[in-house]
C-alpha cells in the first residue's frame, strides 16, 4: 500500500474521525435506501408479473432474499472485523463487529419468518429440518451467542476477544448455508440468481429483486453507522474529543 | 398486477404474503429508530454528567 493510503487507514480507524463521517455518511444511506425500497416494492408486488408456478405467493421473494444475503454478509462482516480487533487490538473494529451483531440477527429472524411464510403454501409446512432452514437457525444462534458471550465478562475487552474467537469459528457455516441447496438434496429451491452467469429468472422479476438488494444493503449501512456511533460513544465516553463534542453542543 | 382487488388478495397468497410484508416492515421499522435513539440518550447523559458537575 502507498503511504498515502496507509495515512488514510490510520485516520480512519481514529474513533473522533469515524464517528463524525459516520454521522455525516448515514443520512445520505437512509435516504437512497428509502428510494430504492419504494422503487422495489413497486416493482416486485406490482409490476413484477405473477409467477407460473407459484402465482402471487413468490413476491415474498422480494424481502426474503435480501434479508437472507444481509443474514450472512453482515455475519461475515461481524466476524472480520471482530478478527481484526482480536488480532492488532485495533478499538474500531470490535464497535463494528459490537454494532453489526444485533442488526445482522435481525435479517436472519426476518429470512427464517419470511422462509417460513413463504414455505407454508409451497411446500405445505412452516418448517422442514432441512439443511438450509438449519444452518440459517444455527447462524441465527452464533449471532446471540456472540452478542452474549461478548457482554458476559467483567472486563469488556476479554469479553470482545472471546466473542470474536466465537464470531471466527462459527464463520464456517456461512459458506455451509449458501451450498446447502447444492450439497444436499433439500426441499428449500437452489439458487435462483447467478451473479456473472446469468438468472434463470425473467428481467421483470429480476430487477425489482436486485433494486430490493441494493436497498436493504443501504438501509443496513445507514442503520450499521449509527449503531457504530454509539458503539464509539459507549467505548470513549471518557476521551476527551467526546467531552468536548458534548460541550461545544 | 391488473387491479386492486387482485393487489390485495395477492392471487389467494394474501395470508402469506402481506403478513410476511408487515413484519418485514416492523423489523426494519425497529432497526431505524433504535440506534439514534440510543445515540441521543447516550449524548444526554454525557451532558447531564458534564454540566452536573459544572453546577453548584
Amino acid at each position: 500500500m502507498s503511504k498515502l493510503s496507509w495515512v488514510w487507514f490510520h485516520r480512519l480507524a481514529s474513533p473522533p474521525y469515524f464517528y463524525r463521517l459516520a454521522g455525516r455518511l448515514a443520512p445520505w444511506c437512509g435516504w437512497t435506501a428509502a428510494a430504492c425500497l419504494a422503487a422495489g416494492l413497486y416493482g416486485g408486488l406490482w409490476y413484477a408479473p405473477a409467477d407460473y408456478q407459484q402465482g402471487d405467493g413468490f413476491r415474498i421473494i422480494y424481502i426474503h432474499v435480501p434479508s437472507a444475503w444481509l443474514s450472512m454478509s453482515c455475519y461475515t462482516l461481524v466476524a472480520l472485523s471482530a478478527g481484526v480487533g482480536l488480532v492488532w487490538r485495533m478499538k474500531l473494529a470490535h464497535a463494528v463487529a459490537a454494532a453489526a451483531a444485533p442488526i445482522g440477527a435481525s435479517f436472519t429472524f426476518l429470512a427464517l419468518i419470511t422462509g417460513s411464510l413463504w414455505g407454508k403454501p409451497m411446500w405445505g409446512t412452516y418448517w422442514v429440518w432441512d439443511a438450509r432452514l438449519t444452518s440459517e437457525l444455527i447462524l441465527l444462534f452464533l449471532y446471540f451467542g456472540y452478542m452474549a458471550l461478548s457482554r458476559s465478562y467483567e472486563d469488556p475487552r476479554s469479553g470482545e476477544r472471546a466473542g470474536a474467537v466465537l464470531a471466527l469459528v462459527g464463520l464456517v457455516n456461512v459458506p455451509i448455508i449458501h451450498y446447502s441447496v447444492v450439497w444436499w438434496n433439500t426441499l428449500h429451491q437452489g439458487p435462483t440468481v447467478f451473479v456473472g452467469s446469468g438468472s434463470d429468472i425473467s428481467a421483470a422479476m429480476l430487477v425489482p429483486l436486485l433494486i430490493m438488494i441494493a436497498g436493504f444493503t443501504l438501509f443496513f449501512a445507514a442503520c450499521l453507522l449509527k449503531r457504530i456511533q454509539g458503539e464509539i460513544l459507549e467505548r470513549e465516553r471518557d476521551a476527551g474529543w467526546a467531552r468536548e463534542m458534548v460541550e461545544r453542543t | 398486477m391488473s387491479s386492486w382487488h387482485e393487489f390485495l388478495t395477492m392471487g389467494g397468497y394474501a395470508a402469506y404474503v402481506w403478513p410476511a410484508y408487515g413484519i418485514a416492515a416492523l423489523v426494519l421499522s425497529v432497526n431505524a429508530v433504535l440506534p439514534g435513539r440510543r445515540l441521543r440518550r447516550q449524548l444526554a447523559e454525557l451532558k447531564r454528567k458534564r454540566g452536573g458537575g459544572a453546577q453548584p
